[in-house]
Order: C-alpha cells, then sequence, then structure tokens
C-alpha cells in the first residue's frame, strides 16, 4: 500500500512535467491554452492525492481553487482575449522546439540533481514532490523566456505558478490562508497582464514583444 | 547435459519457425483490415504468401552496374531480421538464444541490418535509392537513440537488458505503476511506427517518389532478392508487435520448464496480441494522414523526448 500511494504521486507529479513539455511542444496559440488547462486539471489531481495522503482537507481546497481558476477561468478568458486580439495564428518561437526540448532535458536533470542533494534526508515523498515541482517551475521560466508572443509568455507565467503550488502542497503545514492570497494574487496579475496586453496592442499594433525591443532602439 | 538443453532448443526452432510463418499473415492481416476500413474488399489474407512465392519463382534482374554488396545485402538483412525475431520471446521465456543476446543485440541487429540496406540503396547510383537512404538515415538518427532510452528505462525497472527477465519482472507486482514505462510505450509504439515504415512517418503501399523512404531503397530489386527483402520487413513488423507484447502485455508468456499446455495456451494468447496489435495499426493508420519528411524529425524526436524524460523520472522513483 505504501508503495502505491508514492506511485500515484510520483505518477501524477511526473505527468505534470511531461504536460509541461508538451507547453513547450506546442506552436499554436488555442492548442496552447488547452494544453495549459490539462496542466492545471492534472494539478488539482496531484494536490488531491497530496490531501489525501496527509489527511489534510485544506488541500481539497486547494485542489478546488486550482480546478476552477487555472482550468476553467483562465483559460477561457485567455481564449476570448486571443480572440478579440485575432491572434490565433502559430506562435514565432525564438529557437526551434528541437533545441528548446533539448534545454528543457537539461532543466529537468539539473532540477532532480539540485533536489536530490539538497533535500537528503527528507521523507522520499516530498523529496520527489519538490524535484518535480523545481523542473515545472524553470520549465515555465523557459517556457517564458523562448517565446515571443505576449500571450504564451503569460501561459508560461501561469505553469511557473503551478509549481509553486505542486511544491507548497508537497510541503507539509502550508496554510490555507497563504494558498488563497497566492491564488488571489495571481488572478490579479492575470487582470493586470490582460490589461497591459491590450495596452501593447493599441501602442504597438502587435502583442509580439521583439517590438518593444526595437522601439527601446535595441539591436538583435 | 544434452537432454538438460534439449526443451530449451526445441522451444527455439519452434519460435523461429512461428514467426517466420506467422509474419506474411499478419502483413495480410493490416492491409485486410485496412482494406475494411475503407469499404474496399481487400486482397485475401493469405496473398502475401502467394506473392512472396511468386517473386521466389521469378528471375532477378541486377543493375549492370550492381556491386557485391547489392547482391549480398538482401539475405544479410533477412538474417541479421530473423534472428532478431528469435530473440524476442513470444510464447515462451525459456529461449535457448535469449541467454547469449539481449534488448541491445536486437537494437543491433537491427541497426546492421539497416545500414546494409541504406548502402545497397546508394550502390546502384539511382537518385531514388540515394534519396531513400538519406532519409532511413535521418530517421534512424532518432529513432535508435530514442530506442537506446526506451532499454535504458526497462533496463532500470527491472534491472537487466534480457528480454526473459524483462517479461518475469512485469508480471510480478513488484512493478507497481510507473510513469515511466508508459512514456517509454509511448516512444515504443513510436519508434515501431517510423522503423516499420508506416503510414505517419512513410507510406509501405505507395511509389510516389515524394513520399517514400523504404521503398526507395528497394526501388532496384527483383526475384528472389525483393522477396527475401520483403519476408524481412513482415519480420521487423513481428518483431516489434512481439517486443511490445513481451514487455507491456507479457500475461500468458509461458515461463522456463512448463508443461505442453501452457506453452499452447501461450501460442493462442501470442496469435490473440498480435491480432489486436495489427487490428489497432490498421485503425490507426486508417485514421491519420500521412506527415511531410520534415515533420518527422519533430514526431520521432517527442519519442525521444518521452524516452529521455522517463529515465530522468526514474531517479526520484522508489526503487532506485
Amino acid at each position: 500500500m505504501e508503495g502505491l500511494v508514492f506511485d500515484i504521486a510520483h505518477l501524477l507529479a511526473g505527468s505534470l512535467v511531461l504536460v509541461s513539455f508538451m507547453m513547450l511542444y506546442q506552436d499554436r496559440l488555442y492548442s496552447l491554452l488547452n494544453v495549459f488547462a490539462f496542466h492545471a486539471v492534472v494539478l488539482s489531481l496531484s494536490v488531491a492525492w497530496q490531501a489525501y495522503i496527509q489527511d489534510a482537507p485544506h488541500l481539497y481546497v486547494t485542489a478546488v481553487i486550482a480546478l476552477i481558476f487555472k482550468a476553467i477561468i483562465i483559460p477561457l478568458s485567455l481564449h476570448r482575449i486571443i480572440a478579440r486580439l485575432g491572434i490565433h495564428r502559430e506562435i514565432e518561437t525564438v529557437v526551434g522546439v528541437g533545441p528548446t526540448m533539448l534545454a528543457g532535458m537539461g532543466l529537468v536533470a539539473l532540477s532532480l540533481v539540485v533536489m536530490l542533494r539538497a533535500t537528503a534526508e527528507a521523507d522520499p515523498l516530498a523529496r520527489e514532490d519538490l524535484a518535480f515541482a523545481l523542473s515545472v517551475l524553470l520549465l515555465g521560466l523557459l517556457m517564458m523566456v523562448t517565446r515571443r508572443n505576449a500571450v504564451s509568455q503569460v501561459v508560461g507565467f501561469m505553469s511557473l505558478e503551478n509549481g509553486l503550488i505542486l511544491a507548497a502542497a508537497g510541503a507539509k503545514g502550508m496554510p490555507l490562508v497563504v494558498e488563497i492570497s497566492v491564488a488571489f494574487s495571481v488572478l490579479i496579475a492575470f487582470i493586470v497582464i490582460g490589461i497591459f496586453l491590450f495596452r501593447i496592442r493599441e501602442r504597438f499594433d502587435t502583442v509580439d514583444v521583439q517590438t518593444l525591443d526595437r522601439f527601446r532602439g535595441e539591436k538583435r | 547435459m544434452i537432454s538438460a538443453l534439449l526443451p530449451g532448443l526445441l522451444i527455439q526452432g519452434a519460435q523461429m519457425l512461428v514467426v517466420l510463418l506467422l509474419s506474411p499473415l499478419l502483413t495480410g492481416f493490416v492491409r485486410k483490415v485496412k482494406a475494411r476500413l475503407l469499404r474496399r474488399q481487400g486482397p485475401p489474407l493469405l496473398q502475401h504468401y502467394r506473392d512472396l512465392l511468386r517473386l521466389l519463382r521469378k528471375e532477378a534482374v541486377v543493375a549492370e552496374n550492381a556491386s557485391w554488396l547489392f547482391r549480398a545485402t538482401p539475405y544479410m538483412i533477412f538474417a541479421a531480421t530473423w534472428v532478431a525475431a528469435a530473440l524476442v520471446p513470444t510464447f515462451a521465456t525459456g529461449l535457448l538464444f535469449s541467454w547469449s543476446a539481449d534488448l541491445i543485440a536486437i537494437i543491433a541487429l537491427l541497426g546492421s541490418a539497416r545500414f546494409f540496406l541504406a548502402l545497397a540503396g546508394m550502390d546502384v547510383g539511382t537518385s531514388f535509392g540515394g534519396i531513400g537512404s538519406s532519409r532511413e538515415v535521418m530517421i534512424a538518427s532518432l529513432a535508435e537513440p530514442a530506442m537506446i532510452m526506451i532499454v535504458f528505462i526497462l533496463a532500470l525497472i527491472a534491472g537487466s537488458t534480457q528480454l526473459s527477465t524483462v517479461a518475469a519482472f512485469m508480471q510480478t507486482p513488484a512493478v507497481g505503476l510507473r510513469v515511466s514505462l508508459g512514456m517509454a510505450l509511448f516512444a515504443l509504439l513510436m519508434v515501431a511506427i517510423a522503423e516499420n515504415a508506416r503510414i505517419p512517418v512513410d507510406n509501405p503501399a505507395t511509389h510516389l517518389e515524394l513520399t517514400m523512404v523504404h521503398e526507395a531503397m528497394v526501388l532496384e530489386y527483383s526475384g528472389r532478392h525483393l522477396a527475401v527483402l520483403e519476408l524481412a520487413a513482415s519480420l521487423k513488423l513481428l518483431l516489434y508487435l512481439s517486443l511490445i507484447a513481451c514487455v507491456f502485455v507479457p500475461w500468458g508468456l509461458a515461463p522456463a520448464g512448463a508443461g505442453w499446455a501452457t506453452h499452447i495456451l501461450g501460442g493462442a494468447a501470442y496469435v490473440g496480441k498480435l491480432f489486436f496489435g495489427g487490428f489497432m495499426l490498421a485503425v490507426f493508420e486508417t485514421s491519420i494522414a500521412k506527415m511531410r519528411v520534415f515533420r518527422v524529425p519533430d514526431f520521432l524526436g517527442a519519442g525521444l523526448m518521452l524516452g529521455l524524460l522517463g529515465t530522468l523520472l526514474l531517479f526520484v522513483s522508489r526503487s532506485l
């Protein structure tokens, strides 16, 4: 039974890393949003499983918050933003899919090495959770770095935050207040970014952030 | 000494015959199901045997400037593929050769077969053969690392690259629920599709120069050479299906030293698995469009990525 408990936690957290890779692989905005919603569903499953293992009912609340906000509200509103901006074309990636994947692999390997060294005495369950959470976080950062389109950068930011929630759920004794405030601050960040997107578009007629560099007089 | 080896030798001999005799039937079955799914009548199930026999009787036409390599290659490819197919446990795990060669040896055998096929494609000097060889090598350069990664996953989980040991381990509850194994399965399916020149990567039924990969390399062959090559291609398809069945659905495999009844049961289970696999392949092939050649690296890159990620994730699981 102990083995199965660990295996399911490993399965869910590992799937979260896999879905992060699937997000890096997408080159269309709508499919990117679908994968992002799936990412949030896997996250909430993983958090719910942690709640079951740790016997911590407040983690169920976290799972439900993740499910409602990240799997439904944010993808739907990003969908509407994309439709209103009229940018459902292909994403321009700065580097190709292959090098991005390799860089992602390197980041996962790095986070595993770092976490396994740093948490040598910890409980194996918390250990694997933290290692995967760091991978998801770094992959979200990689997503923000490799994409030019502001909307996909927002998605990268949100997936990074999913990694934070996974880490918080793995560490025992996280109070609910902190989680709720994190969830709301992400929502507010999302609103601010949404307004920014329209401002950027009004100013530059595009949401390609390369134009910002050109506007500042930087050379590429 | 001899009497101890005899059952293993008998099973090994039976296995070699079974794979050789079943492989054209499997190819015929996949063709039939594909035709039925397209609402065509399709060729009879035994048609592939008849094709092979007729090709064997026909005269082999060899190009004027072909070297000895061109004539020797079909037999080399056939021998390597047959040996590799004989090493995968199909209905019983107590194979005699299985202890002398593991999964890595199987990959090496298939790799050398591909090497000779690519050489033969370029031997005559036609442009089609060259383009086929270059594409085949491009596909192989991604499929082989992905395959090696899958072997790493299996070896890390089961503690052996020996297929009999892996199959026996997969039947025990010690396997548990592992995300890495799921990734290995998907990666193996992708590699199998690419290696057997099936639809999203290559179309085995076409002679259209823009799309063909495998067919372009064997374009210059005829007669018995072509028959042997076609049989080797069928064997390769059977090999990959048996490999997937042996590692991921090992139920029904007769363990070493089991009685005759268990072996017959294992044989029935094997045929069932094979036809289920062939049916799924046909359904998959009819429901998907062929991708452009330059999209193939993306497809196989995903397979390689799955294999690599599965290996990495194993390092934080409970066994290591």
